[in-house]
């Protein structure tokens, strides 16, 4: 199996993300450079949390137009399994692989903080080891994670199951629409998500909630 | 050739940055301000002469990069000298 973690300039949470899938994986991941124009064929890829290209215009715009994200859609298109936490998350709706954008947090403030999550569709490539509407604690931290997206999209989310995660009743950071955490493509292969998993992936870090989205996938694809 | 582009929030998209300037308009005693949105201003310069030429480059460059069309609109203003 072979797992690429892509760095954009402002990346900050790739090195985290990065000891996490050698830790399911048992081998470390290719770190792939943004201005790259060829990634090796990777069954998974994960695009970290940061800043990539500082948030200029939108978050995530700048990273989605970059010479390896040509790549990267190539590759999922051919059923490689993606995912984005936060600042990829962001990226993933930018460069069209899964619908809607993430805006600016209702409440205009930085976030940074655990949710309480639930995990609402435990059948994607990422979450089969979780049960199905298991509450877990994974942090957030972001400035633009308020999922929008418009009613007739909402509602094919809905219908087709692609609403990966909410945060739990009450604990919404952001206002995203129908408390969306986090969602998926229709093949449940690519997942967009605003928490960060890699942050509570081991004890020291307060818990392991996140670890299994990692031990999940290196199953799946296995 | 050069132009300038207005990239705005559609109706019925949540504007807190409108919201919290209109309310900071309010406190400092602008009254009947009413529905404040904040959107961005892009200027750019085209080697291109031929308007018709330019605008579609620039819708082009609005469709793929300036603005998400899934919460903004944008407005091409090509300047005459």
């Amino acid at each position: 199996m072979q797992a690429s973690v892509i760095v954009f300039p402002g990346s900050n949470c790739d090195r985290d993300v990065a000891v996490c899938v050698e830790a399911a994986m048992g081998k470390a991941p290719l770190m792939a450079w943004h201005g790259d124009a060829t990634l090796p064929k990777s069954d998974l890829i994960v695009l970290p949390g940061g800043f990539s290209y500082g948030d200029y215009l939108r978050c995530g715009s700048m990273a989605a137009n970059s010479p390896i994200m040509r790549e990267v859609v190539a590759q999922a298109e051919k059923g490689a399994a993606v995912l984005g936490i936060c600042n990829g998350f962001q990226v993933l709706t930018e460069c069209g692989l899964l619908p809607g954008v993430l805006m600016q947090n209702k409440g205009l403030n930085f976030v940074c903080r655990n949710t309480r999550l639930t995990v609402t569709n435990n059948k994607t490539a990422f979450t089969t080891q979780y049960m199905a509407d298991e509450e877990i604690i994974v942090p957030v931290a972001h400035n633009e994670g308020n999922y929008f997206a418009d009613d007739d999209t909402l509602k094919q989310l809905q219908d087709e199951d692609r609403i990966a995660f909410t945060y739990a009743a009450g604990d919404n950071p952001n206002g995203a629409c129908l408390d969306i955490a986090g969602i998926c493509d229709k093949a449940g292969r690519i997942v967009g998500m605003m928490p960060h998993p890699e942050r509570r992936a081991e004890t020291a870090l307060g818990g392991e909630d996140g670890k299994r989205m990692f031990t999940g996938i290196v199953e799946a694809l296995s | 050739m050069k132009a300038t582009i207005h990239i705005t929030l559609k109706n019925g998209v949540l504007d807190p940055q409108g919201k919290a300037i209109e309310n900071a308009l309010g406190q400092l005693g602008f009254n009947g301000v009413d529905d404040v949105r904040q959107g961005k201003l892009i200027e750019v310069n085209l080697s291109e002469t031929d308007p018709a030429k330019a605008e579609a480059a620039l819708t082009d460059m609005c469709e793929k990069l300036l603005a998400n069309t899934v919460i903004e609109n944008y407005h091409i203003h090509l300047d005459s000298e």
